[in-house]
């Protein structure tokens, strides 16, 4: 539009041109004048003062100018409701119109208009266009439910609109079936526990028939909505995934990519000696290959998403390397994707391709790709033994080029791979001793530093070359600074003669001249043990190393399936889960993969039915442990809390089971009550849990000797270990478990308390809880406030002690009790608690300080070890 | 979902913008301007994260297209809409230039208004959408209702991508197998990787909803046939040829209109075309693949100061056939002072702007040979870094398929209007083309 270039923004004048314009009489003046308007709004220039002159012309039988008036609605509406209104007849009278795409158009623009006197208006039109007889207004009305969803979900509720959105899951147009299921699903992500999007195989059969029929993005949004579903058995889900594999050839890479999403994650519930399974995972490769040759931006897209399923099913691409080799003109995104994945892909059968890539790589232009390009061929070489020589050669040759950063970042890598093969390359440290003037990156300096102070025995200068780096110690970054530390400890304890001045003089660099507490810290901790006791020293900083693992940065297991359950979507993208970087309760629900349950059930495996009980938070369980109910309790023995309905019998063919969970020296208990119901005898009772946060499992065979004849109880008492699989539950003491009968296998979930869990070896030295409590992050605390209980802080500390909960220090200060309590978990978590009583105020506050993230410490067992070595 | 697309120029300014969710403000607009357009780094992903807005973007020429979302969205549907929305403005007003979208940034608006509702991408086939999005906007009020009624039922249809009553005179038909042949060899010759993607593209004037059936020289199809099934196939005298009996695809992807269940069951590929242009099928293949040509190189460093280079390069095609616009790409070293180059055939030039010297033929026959050598004088520097060697690349055309796809039949039948099978005129060509080509030295 010419006016926008040429013209300098006069806002009285302008303005007031245009109203003349659209006051005008002539159409066309009119109607260039409204596209001026129009061009002034694109560009950001308020044009809502023209708002009853741009509304004026909206009565027209001119459909370009009507959608023209209908955008500029859109934009202002909101900051002139009162005029708004002066629209509404329009828009009623248009929905009746006899064009099907006026009414459709109509139907459109007054859901985009946010202001809530006109959305009371809607409501009428909107009913009967949903049931239009023409399949291009239903369509539009089934997407302008979810925006009026939006606006004002209570009266979409209230007006019934959701029932009628469910019907046209049955419509006979498959666009309409599309819209519709991209409305509910959108709906149905706002209420997390509607069951809105009720899908039942009659419901799946008909989203499956109009896959085949409806548009490309119609096959994306029922796609997408058939990944939500949980197949009631491994059949169906077969069933299902012969109905999508068709998908994998269309043309539009999202519609490869949601139905490689349905068929992930429905292979979850295979069986994997099903022959189906093989020819589905043979099935899968090509497509995902094809997916490489589509435009950069898309390539981006489901390289991430490879990155994932080669972590999932690394079975799937094994054969696939050569596709993964970077191309010189890749835009630099699509290049450092792929080499990720031909790391994860290096294995003994390629690795010589791989090598040589990766060597070509080293010497492209762009920096951050190089960098990676060499990282790269360290990681080859920790992962892939056979390679380690090779990779070492290829190292070093990268080191003869002098190209600094290249330089810089071998040597990081060369680190890791003395860490992972000690005592075999150190041939190579002269080399990379004369390298150490042009290492300017704290990364590379650490590294180094590193090296010298751990092979300090063998080379002859090493006390010159950490002198060297002395000089300077207040200019170097901390990372270093801590390096340096212990480097030169590590050589005095190993040529304690030649060195003593060097160690003095760097702990009292580290001790008196520095800011910072992390190095004040570990240089008086050196001091002391020094001048204490040397052995210990030399046991403490000299300590054999954990070899590091062979995949570092796998994606935590819990994360990749849920990411695998966001295949195609920005998490699959981002590697983050929606709640990371979506706002309010949208995506924050967490997607699980279906479970394959073991063959100990017999014939029927099946998943568990996903909406299992909500629950009360994990801190709610804490009243408990004073044992409220019983009044004034044994001071020894855990707290058991009494048996509770799990499973009734109107909801297990006659099979009423309730239980509760015991610790009884050191072993934990599951107590159940099975009561039957029914009319006839029940029999080979068994039972299996799914996997769960702390991998609690049957520690044998549930034991029902007798039969349970008809208004029968029996109390069993089930022996539980700790050994299963495990899966971080939401929330996290939750259990979900399975029950067969001779009638049929029921599912209930229960929780248990995390009490459970507290072993009897859970008391803190009193100095490590010190140090430990002090290297909390904030973030790893929460406060709870306990009332009403009326006991004081000995009996209290008495009471938890029975629980495993001990108290390991105690001071009273400002007439409050604090008690310092310790707690280990079954999997080596330590928790910390602080309880703070005060007298004459039943009510105790306690803070619970979690070691390190919860989540996190979750699978490492090994959290305590690295702990007390420290 | 989507909840906002916008359109700039080279220099950040909007030329379109429409919001569609209430989550997306104004201040995106600008968000995207400054720390994508104005960033001073090279762009390092397409997806871009600024404060919990998630920003898609491609590029066409200078101008650049956004998506925005506050959303967990499809990101791949969200790439290829905005692809579809660029296929769709060319096919309204040909190449997007920002003078092409301020001109008709009407229709524009219009186009976004139909095939994003909400953020949901709607039907976007051209084919459709011209039915009742046309410049001339003033359709509305003379059509009949039958028309009406038919322009919707196409839109939401199964059929999306063709209108009915189409009538030709002459029932034609145009099949164009363009295949990209791509190569990475060593320079000892070993080839790393090489694979063909190819495509045919359908021109289709075909009357009425003709039902059509496109056949290749698959080989899951021919050894489900039989080697003896071929001769009485009269099609294939006609359109296909002689060469390898069949081939190996590794993968393939279809225009929407192929029903992609009848695929997967019986690997036969069934379907209404819509009317005109459009590609019918992609394929990739990575066995015996036919390399028209082999580029052997030689570099030499002579001292600090002074390259070698020469390159050979076989052509590997029946002496009949004729390979076009030739185009070898030598890179020089950054510090090149000078070249001198004598070739055999065709035209060599040093292009400094380009750091590489660029020999070009015109033409060159199968089994032929061709080779250039240079002398490359370098100025002495004390940059540490080696000169990367970049690969020699290479450009060609070819008149077949390196894959070794040929086209055994393709099959119209119309039951409704009388015309059959053999009153269309059928047209096949096969173009091989060089995709990344290249080969280290």
């Amino acid at each position: 539009l010419k006016v926008i270039n040429c013209c300098v923004w006069d806002p009285s004048g302008e303005i007031f041109e245009l109203k003349a314009e659209l006051n005008s009489d002539k159409k066309e003046k009119k109607k260039e004048a409204v596209k001026k308007v129009i061009a002034s709004m694109t560009v950001g220039k308020d044009v809502s003062a023209l708002f009853p002159d741009v509304v004026n012309c909206m009565q027209t039988d001119n459909l370009e100018l009507k959608k023209l008036v209908y955008l500029y609605l859109m934009n202002y509406a909101k900051s002139q409701p009162d005029m708004a209104i002066m629209a509404v007849n329009t828009f009623v009278k248009d929905c009746e119109d006899p064009n099907p795409l006026i009414r459709a158009l109509a139907v459109r623009t007054m859901g985009c208009i946010r202001v809530d006197k006109i959305t009371e208006y809607l409501c009428e039109p909107l009913r009967k266009c949903l049931k239009d007889e023409d399949p291009y207004v239903r369509k539009t009305a089934a997407v302008c439910v979810a925006k009026l969803h939006d606006i004002n979900a209570q009266l979409v509720e209230d007006q019934g609109f959701l029932d009628t959105l469910k019907d046209l899951i049955s419509d006979s147009n498959p666009m309409v079936v599309a819209n519709a299921v991209a409305a509910l699903s959108e709906i149905a992500e706002s209420h997390p526990n509607s069951n809105l999007l009720d899908l039942n195989p009659q419901t799946i059969n008909k989203l499956l028939t109009a896959l085949n029929e409806c548009t490309e993005w119609g096959q994306i949004f029922i796609l997408d909505c058939l990944a939500n579903y949980m197949p009631r058995d491994d059949r169906e889900s077969q069933s299902i995934c012969e109905r999508v594999t068709p998908r994998l050839s269309h043309a539009n890479s999202a519609v490869v990519l949601s139905a490689v999403k349905v068929l992930m994650k429905f292979m979850e519930m295979l069986p994997k000696d099903l022959d189906y399974y093989g020819t589905l995972l043979k099935k899968l490769a090509p497509p995902l290959v094809t997916l490489l040759s589509a435009e950069p931006e898309l390539q981006y897209v489901a390289l991430r998403n490879i990155n994932l399923i080669v972590q999932k099913r690394p079975e799937i691409l094994k054969h696939e390397m050569k596709v993964f080799f970077v191309k010189y003109n890749d835009p630099i995104y699509v290049k450092l994707e792929k080499l990720d994945i031909m790391i994860r892909l290096a294995s003994q059968a390629n690795i010589a391709q791989v090598l040589a890539e990766l060597k070509e790589y080293a010497t492209e232009v762009d920096v951050d790709f190089v960098r990676k390009a060499v990282r790269a061929i360290g990681r080859c070489a920790i992962k892939v033994e056979q390679s380690a020589e090779r990779c070492v050669s290829t190292l070093l040759d990268l080191i003869q080029t002098k190209v600094n950063y290249v330089v810089q970042e071998a040597i990081v890598v060369i680190k890791d791979i003395f860490r992972k093969y000690p005592n075999k390359y150190e041939s190579v440290i002269a080399t990379l001793c004369e390298n150490l003037d042009s290492l300017d990156e704290p990364e590379a300096r650490a590294a180094m530093i590193w090296i010298v102070g751990e092979y300090a025995e063998r080379i002859d200068n090493a006390d010159e070359l950490l002198e060297s780096f002395l000089e300077g110690f207040h200019d170097e970054s901390t990372q270093v600074q801590l390096q340096l530390l212990t480097a030169i400890v590590k050589l005095f304890l190993k040529k304690p003669t030649e060195t003593q001045e060097l160690v003095q003089q760097v702990l009292s660099l580290a001790t008196q001249d520095s800011d910072n507490p992390d190095l004040r810290d570990r240089g008086y901790i050196y001091w002391r043990l020094l001048s204490t006791d040397p052995v210990a020293a030399k046991e403490v900083v000299l300590a054999e190393k954990p070899l590091i693992s062979e995949e570092t940065d796998l994606i935590e297991p819990t994360l990749l399936e849920e990411l695998i359950c966001h295949i195609g979507t920005l998490a699959s993208v981002y590697h983050k889960p929606p709640s990371a970087f979506v706002e309010g309760s949208r995506g924050v629900q967490h997607k699980r993969l279906p479970a394959r349950m073991g063959a100990g059930l017999g014939a029927a495996p099946a998943a568990m039915p996903a909406s299992l009980g909500g629950a009360p938070a994990v801190g709610g369980g804490l009243g408990d442990l004073f044992d409220l109910g019983g009044g004034v309790g044994m001071p020894t023995g855990s707290y058991v809390a009494p048996k509770t309905a799990w499973l009734l019998a109107m909801k297990a063919k006659g099979l009423e089971i309730s239980g509760t969970f015991a610790r009884r020296g050191g072993i934990i208990q599951m107590d159940l009550s099975l009561t039957n119901k029914a009319m006839s005898v029940m029999t080979d009772f068994a039972i299996q849990f799914n996997r769960n946060s702390f991998g609690l499992a049957p520690a044998g065979p549930m034991q029902v000797l007798t039969p349970l004849s008809p208004n029968q109880t029996i109390d069993v008492s089930l022996p539980l270990s700790m050994s299963g699989p495990v899966m971080k539950m939401e929330p996290l003491n939750n259990l979900q478990v399975a029950v067969k009968n001779n009638i049929d296998v029921f599912y209930f979930s229960c929780q248990y308390p995390l009490s459970l869990l507290f072993v009897e070896d859970g008391k803190m030295d009193r100095q490590v809880f010190l140090a430990t409590w002090k290297d909390i992050p904030n973030d790893n605390e929460a406060q709870f406030q306990i009332k009403d209980i009326h006991l004081n802080s000995d009996v209290a500390s008495n009471k938890l002690q029975g629980s495993n909960i001990f108290t390991i220090a105690k001071r009273t200060v400002e007439g409050q009790d604090m008690l310092y309590q310790s707690v280990k978990l079954t999997n080596g978590i330590w928790v910390l608690a602080e309880m703070r009583i005060q007298t004459g105020n039943p009510n105790y506050t306690k803070t619970n300080g979690f070691r390190d993230c919860m989540q996190k410490q979750m699978y490492d067992s090994t959290s305590v070890v690295r702990f007390s070595s420290k | 979902m989507i909840g906002g697309l916008f359109i700039y120029n080279h220099k950040g300014e909007v030329l379109i913008s429409r919001v569609y969710r209430d989550d997306i403000g104004r201040n995106a607009v600008d968000a995207f301007r400054v720390n994508v357009i104005h960033a001073r780094q090279q762009v390092r992903s397409p997806v871009t994260n600024i404060a919990r807005t998630s920003f898609f973007h491609i590029k066409r020429s200078n101008i650049w297209l956004a998506a925005v979302t506050k959303q967990n969205v499809n990101a791949a549907m969200v790439f290829e809409f905005l692809y579809k929305m660029c296929d769709v403005m060319s096919a309204y007003f040909g190449k997007i230039s920002e003078e092409n979208i301020k001109n008709n940034f009407v229709l524009i608006y219009e186009l976004l208004d139909e095939i994003l509702d909400f953020g949901y991408p709607q039907n976007s086939e051209t084919g459709a959408l011209k039915t009742f999005i046309t410049q001339q906007g003033i359709k509305g009020q003379h059509q009949t209702k039958e028309e009406q009624s038919q322009i919707t039922s196409q839109v939401t249809g199964q059929i999306g991508w063709r209108r009915e009553g189409i009538k030709y005179r002459r029932n034609e038909l145009f099949l164009d197998v363009l295949e990209s042949v791509n190569l990475l060899m060593s320079p000892q010759g070993q080839v790393l990787s090489a694979h063909v993607s190819g495509r045919v593209v359908m021109k289709s004037y075909l009357s009425g909803m003709p039902e059509c059936k496109f056949g290749m020289n698959d080989k899951i199809v021919i050894d489900k046939q039989g080697k003896g099934g071929t001769t009485d196939d009269p099609v294939k005298s006609e359109l296909g040829g002689s060469g390898k009996q069949s081939i190996a695809i590794d993968d393939c992807t279809f225009h929407q209109c192929v029903r992609l269940s009848k695929f997967d069951s019986e690997r036969s590929i069934s379907f209404i075309p819509p009317d005109g242009e459009y590609e019918l099928m992609r394929y990739r293949t990575t066995k015996d693949i036919i390399l028209p040509f082999r580029v052997i190189p030689l570099v030499r460093e002579v001292g600090r100061t002074k390259l070698e280079v020469k390159v050979v390069i076989k052509s590997n095609f029946k002496p009949s056939l004729l390979a076009q616009k030739i185009e070898v790409r030598i890179p020089t070293p950054l510090n090149t002072s000078g070249v001198q180059v004598i070739c055999m055939k065709g035209k060599a030039k040093y292009k400094a702007s380009e750091n590489a010297i660029v020999w070009k033929i015109k033409r060159m026959a199968g089994m032929k040979e061709s080779q250039i050598s240079a002398e490359i004088e370098l100025l002495p520097t004390n940059d540490k870094k080696k000169w990367a060697r970049p690969p020699i690349s290479m450009n060609f055309e070819v008149p077949f398929a390196p894959s070794g796809l040929k086209v055994r039949y393709l099959k119209v039948f119309e039951s409704k209007l009388n015309y059959s099978d053999h009153d269309v005129i059928k047209w096949v060509r096969y173009i091989g083309r060089s995709g990344i080509y290249e080969t280290r030295c």
